[in-house]
């Protein structure tokens, strides 16, 4: 197996529930967290949805599994990009967002902002800076 | 990078055809097949965005158009049909592949 690093980005573009999308995305990045890759997540389109804050589905009969997004820290997951304009569309501004975080081991375990902002325009440039995209 | 973009959903059911070619950067190509080939048809809403991304090479998928019965003089100009060795060659010749689905 070759030892090269490659940049991996995991485009999320459904909402939570409805389908199974969200959650097979969630299991694949886990997953995928185990072999030492650059691994970053955006969200676009509906895929904004999973990570609003305040989730609870008892009633509905499905795991609750918006708290993994918190863990996703620990696994070295700490970039969560999240378009600008698919949160303006539907309503939405990050205070509506789960407040996700990380620690650095380089600064002293500081806890720093998983999720960052960007435009349309910004994102259009992640993806293209990626070696590998998966999309769900 | 020069990347593949495919599309295989209706650009009138979701919004992946929408998302893509908002998405899509000047030197990189588009791929339209199972339900996506219907962006590649004239005379549709979609039709406006397919021919006025700039620097985007818009390809559909032979085979999906026959199995809907859509005849080639039905595909807008400038889209270019390919075959399954095709689409092969675009996935080789191209950085990566994003799919919209």
């Amino acid at each position: 197996m070759s030892e090269e690093i490659k940049n991996f980005l995991y485009l999320n573009r459904r909402a939570p529930y409805g389908t199974i999308y969200a959650w097979e995305s969630l299991e694949v990045v886990l997953i995928g967290a185990a072999f030492d890759q650059k691994v970053s997540l955006a969200f676009v389109d509906d895929g904004v949805f999973q990570i609003v804050k305040g989730q609870k589905t008892e009633q509905i009969g499905m795991k609750n599994f918006s708290p993994t997004y918190s863990a996703l820290g620990d696994y070295d997951v700490n970039q969560l990009y999240v378009e600008r304009e698919s949160l303006e569309e539907r309503g939405l501004t990050v205070d509506d967002l789960m407040h996700l975080t990380w620690e650095d081991e380089d600064e002293d375990w500081a806890e720093k902002d998983s999720i960052r902002v960007v435009s349309r325009a910004e994102m259009a440039e992640i993806i293209t800076q990626q070696d590998v995209v998966f999309s769900f | 990078m020069s990347d593949l973009h495919t599309i295989n959903k209706s650009p009138f059911e979701k919004s992946s055809f929408d998302s893509c070619m908002e998405h899509v950067l000047e030197g990189s190509a588009v791929l339209l097949y199972e339900d996506g080939v219907y962006a590649a048809l004239k005379g549709t809403a979609a039709e406006g965005k397919v021919k006025s991304v700039q620097g985007v090479k818009v390809y559909a998928l032979g085979p999906d158009l026959n199995a809907r019965g859509l005849q080639e003089e039905r595909v807008i100009d400038g889209v270019e049909i390919v075959d399954y060795a095709g689409f092969v060659d675009l996935a080789a010749k191209h950085d990566k592949v994003v799919a919209w689905v």
